[in-house]
């Protein structure tokens, strides 16, 4: 039995220990239908051309952990930022764990999906925002057929929340393979502020695949900022499918640092409602071994007077393979735009791949669009330069490196974070160079 | 009374196609449909030997197994390939030894496109093979250029006296099963050119041949090989006009480049079919094949200005597999009214060193979409190839599209890769510029429009290039207001 017919076997199960009179029976059964008919996505989509997920979906998950998993904070206290004090919304192996968590409804909320959808109190905010920008695909619909947990933040009109809110999900893979869906609901009313962290990290070296969805709203004059800290071990791997909607004088960002799993697939789609939006897609994308990421990414520009700006840096080594899939789609009705796209990579060993596929789709005549893509190595006259001046091999390439990133890391606006991904990439590039840019 | 721009947009409008004419020959026409008996018919009717028809009949069988594409950002109602005839011939001597004896009617079409013979051949410098409908009715200066070894003649003729050249390249380039209309036209193909530098030759003119889509109800496919040899230079113009029709006109053609050791091959292509009326009803459906290959050190141009055609599908590629060899692909497409253009290149790079170069311009006025879809694909062993790609689009209204699709492959790591796109429309300060030094507003797009198509424009051949900068302003013509 595939995992496709295990699932929609399961499904029976899964709504066995739900509420029967759920309001969300009628959207997950529909849902399944989808993802029946549609299935896992193969290659010969055009979206999936270079990202094949077959290697993973051969193991045979488990659905939900059997036993309960307890995890000391001491153990995993490396994975949070723990020099800034955030609220935190944690998941052991998709069970909310009330430990080491530490939730809020003072003024804003940030708690649990589950709750969010059983009590009536949220029951406007659900019926006005849950599934509304997800889209049809196969993937995103089996993990609406399968919502139950997740993340739940809604900060009401004029408010800020007043530390950043992080959200990870812990796998310990005590039992086998394992096939999490969490479902992550954001919603930011007007001129409310938030800046989250998400993070999906696996704590065994059990195959773990994560098939995650985000819906995020931002009202009016709203400021969102979205962090994906994706630096799992080997022998996990990650679909992320993301969905922004966003209202007039909104400011979106989403950041996708991806530095480890096996297979990494990011989909990010941005929807403008309404004028002067802007929204921004930064990544910084640095694998080796045999890892894959994929950074799918669609701006759908429908009001006018907006802007986006996409910046996308990749380093590529050993038989890593990167994949840019940019689109930028103008309606008619999206004049004077201002839409940016660029895709940098830096191929390292002979064995790395790269495909991307800047793409832009326009029908208004007066706006501003441009993209550039480049694939090149490091600068040989560069490294000569400061070898000659006495800065190592390995540390000269590495500030190359870190210069060629920058951009992007530049634009991370809490600076305990900024100095973790720092640190993170200084690892990753294997030196350490005694300063913090 | 003043001349207002309204006035000029309903002039434009109600302009009809100016080479919308149909000349009446006699032509010999084959029944509708296809099947094998029809591949059979073509290929006895052009004296054919049994390893060509064996050739085709391979072909059709494996296009019989494919299914029409439908991955390009193009709509349309896909023509019944059983409602078209496959061949159609002018009647009448099937060779002429001179100008006199070729039918004054033929004769008077070339006149109204304005390529008269006695004019082509005083003109010297360019040898026509023309082809109407699928023969070669008369070929020029092909005496000066047996002088030097080149052989310039149709296909069919090629098949007859050159067999093993033919035989040897034929398919080599785009094999018959690459794509659905590829394989079409392999099997059904009615005439093309054939040309042959040898080695060390520079061809001293440039080859030229005219397609024209005359009959009415008949496909055109013509295949078009042209080898250059060891150390050989070819420069080589394609130019296209259709009559008007109402239904829609098939168009798939192949062409195949061979550029050995040190060759350089240009092709130039201004393609200026019927695009249909400003109602997009009729117009030239356009799926062509065109791909080339570079052995060591060789080089391969395409220069392409695309304005007619309701359905534009076409990509000419370069294979760069030999090492030192350059691709490049100059472009540009315009689209006004209803017509769609899904065109664009695939360089692959194979050997090492190889470099490319793509300047794409895309003009899209009307209800016309414009999609630029390209392919740089960087083989692992591929050191050192070096790709720049320019994609730039021009908006005239928002009721057009500008799409770009670039796909970029890269397996090694000494590549080096760039592609920019942008995209822009006419600024109207540019306009007021021009109208206050008392340029009208239509001059003055026509002005910005060769500006923007500057790059692509120079790298036409002379003969050409006036020829082009005259089809933009007429294509664009009433388009911004």
């Amino acid at each position: 039995m595939d995992l496709k017919d295990k699932l929609l076997t399961s499904h029976i199960a899964f709504e066995d220990h739900l509420k029967a009179d759920s309001p969300l029976h009628d959207l997950r059964s529909n849902a399944l239908k989808v993802f029946e008919e549609k299935g896992f996505p193969s290659k010969k989509e055009e979206n999936w051309k270079y990202t094949s997920l077959n290697s993973v979906l051969k193991e045979d998950y488990s659905f939900s952990p059997k036993g309960e998993s307890v995890i000391e904070f001491k153990d995993v206290k490396k994975y949070f930022l723990h020099n800034v004090d955030t609220y935190k919304i944690v998941f052991i192996d998709g069970v909310y764990s009330s430990f080491l968590s530490e939730t809020t409804h003072d003024n804003i909320d940030v708690c649990l999906l589950s709750s969010a959808l059983d009590k009536s109190k949220y029951k406007p905010v659900i019926e006005a925002y849950f599934n509304k920008a997800a889209k049809k695909d196969g993937l995103t619909q089996l993990n609406t057929a399968f919502t139950k947990e997740g993340a739940f933040i809604h900060i009401p009109k004029n408010k800020e929340a007043d530390k950043p809110i992080e959200i990870i999900y812990f796998s310990t893979g005590n039992e086998a393979a394992m096939f999490l869906q969490p479902r992550n609901l954001v919603v930011a009313d007007e001129n409310a502020h938030v800046q989250i962290i998400e993070r999906h990290q696996s704590l065994s070296s059990n195959a773990v695949l994560t098939n995650a969805v985000t819906e995020i709203f931002a009202d009016k004059r709203a400021m969102v900022d979205y962090y994906k800290i994706q630096n799992d071990v080997l022998s996990a791997s990650l679909v992320d499918s993301t969905y922004v909607e966003q209202q007039r004088d909104s400011i979106c960002s989403v950041h996708t640092f991806s530095f480890g799993g096996q297979i990494t697939r990011n989909n990010l789609q941005f929807k403008q409602l309404g004028e002067h939006c802007d929204s921004i897609l930064n990544g910084i994308t640095i694998i080796g071994d045999k890892q894959h990421v994929d950074h799918n990414t669609l701006v759908h520009h429908i009001a006018e007077n907006c802007e986006s700006h996409q910046d996308y840096k990749g380093i590529f080594d050993d038989s890593s393979t990167g994949v840019f899939n940019g689109k930028v789609y103008v309606e008619k009705e999206a004049q004077k735009l201002d839409a940016f796209q660029q895709n940098n990579n830096i191929l390292i060993s002979d064995k790395a791949t790269i495909n991307a596929k800047p793409q832009l789709e326009i029908f208004a005549d007066d706006v501003k669009c441009s993209h550039g893509c480049t694939i090149g190595q490091m600068d040989s006259e560069a490294l000569f330069y400061m070898r000659s001046r006495g800065i190592g091999e390995k540390e000269a390439k590495a500030l190359l490196m870190y210069a060629f990133a920058n951009n992007v890391l530049e634009s991370v606006k809490i600076p305990e974070l900024k100095s973790r991904i720092n640190k993170l990439i200084a690892n990753k590039i294997g030196v350490s160079l005694g300063f913090e840019l | 009374m003043k001349y207002t721009e309204d006035d000029l947009k309903k002039e434009l409008e109600t302009k009809e196609y100016e080479y919308g004419f149909y000349t009446d020959i006699e032509s010999e026409t084959f029944p509708i449909g296809l099947n094998e008996d029809i591949v059979r018919a073509i290929s006895a009717k052009k004296e054919e030997p049994q390893w060509m028809t064996d050739w085709r009949l391979e072909s059709f069988r494996y296009w019989q197994q494919m299914e029409e594409p439908e991955w390009a950002n193009v709509h349309y109602e896909k023509p019944d390939f059983q409602a078209i005839s496959y061949y159609s011939a002018p009647n009448g001597k099937p060779k002429y030894d001179s100008i006199d004896d070729v039918d004054p009617e033929l004769l008077e079409t070339f006149a109204k496109l304005g390529i008269s013979l006695d004019e082509q051949k005083k003109l010297a410098g360019v040898a026509m093979d023309v082809v109407i409908d699928s023969v070669s009715v008369a070929t020029t200066f092909k005496s000066t250029l047996a002088e030097k070894g080149i052989i310039f003649c149709s296909i069919s003729e090629a098949i007859r006296e050159h067999p093993e050249l033919v035989r040897k390249y034929i398919g080599s380039v785009v094999p018959q099963r690459d794509n659905f209309y590829a394989a079409l036209n392999s099997a059904v193909f009615s005439d093309g050119s054939f040309c042959y530098i040898p080695k060390g030759v520079r061809c001293p003119m440039e080859l030229s041949t005219y397609f024209r889509i005359n009959q009415a109800n008949t496909g055109q496919f013509e295949r078009t090989l042209v080898i250059a040899d060891e150390g050989s230079y070819v420069s080589y113009l394609e130019g296209c006009t259709a009559p008007s029709r109402d239904e829609n006109q098939l168009h798939a053609a192949v062409v195949e480049l061979i550029a050995l050791d040190d060759a350089e091959i240009k092709y130039s292509t201004v393609q200026n079919w019927f695009p249909g009326n400003k109602e997009g009803k009729g117009g030239v459906f356009n799926f062509v094949t065109k791909r080339g290959i570079c052995e060591k050190n060789a080089k391969i141009s395409w220069t392409q200005v695309e304005t007619g055609s309701a359905v534009t599908w076409k990509y000419p590629s370069c294979i760069l597999k030999g090492d030192n060899s350059i691709g490049e692909f100059y472009s540009i497409a315009v689209t006004n009214n209803y017509q769609q253009a899904d065109t664009g290149t695939k360089m692959v790079h194979i050997g090492k060193n190889t470099r490319s170069t793509i300047i794409s311009k895309g003009i899209s006025a009307g209800k016309s979409q414009n999609s630029y879809r390209g392919l740089v694909k960087i083989n692992r062993r591929a050191d050192g190839a070096r790709n720049f790609s320019q994609c730039d689009s021009l908006l005239m209204g928002n009721a057009c599209g500008a799409h770009t699709f670039p796909y970029i492959e890269v397996d090694n790591k000494t590549a080096q890769i760039e592609h920019e796109a942008t995209t822009s429309k006419i600024g109207e300060d540019q306009i007021f510029y021009c109208n206050q030094r008392g340029i009208d507003t239509e001059k003055a797009i026509a002005l910005i429009v060769n500006g923007f198509s500057k790059e692509v424009l120079n790298k036409l051949p002379m003969e050409f290039a006036v020829e082009a900068q005259k089809l933009l302003e007429i294509s664009l013509e009433g388009s911004v207001g």
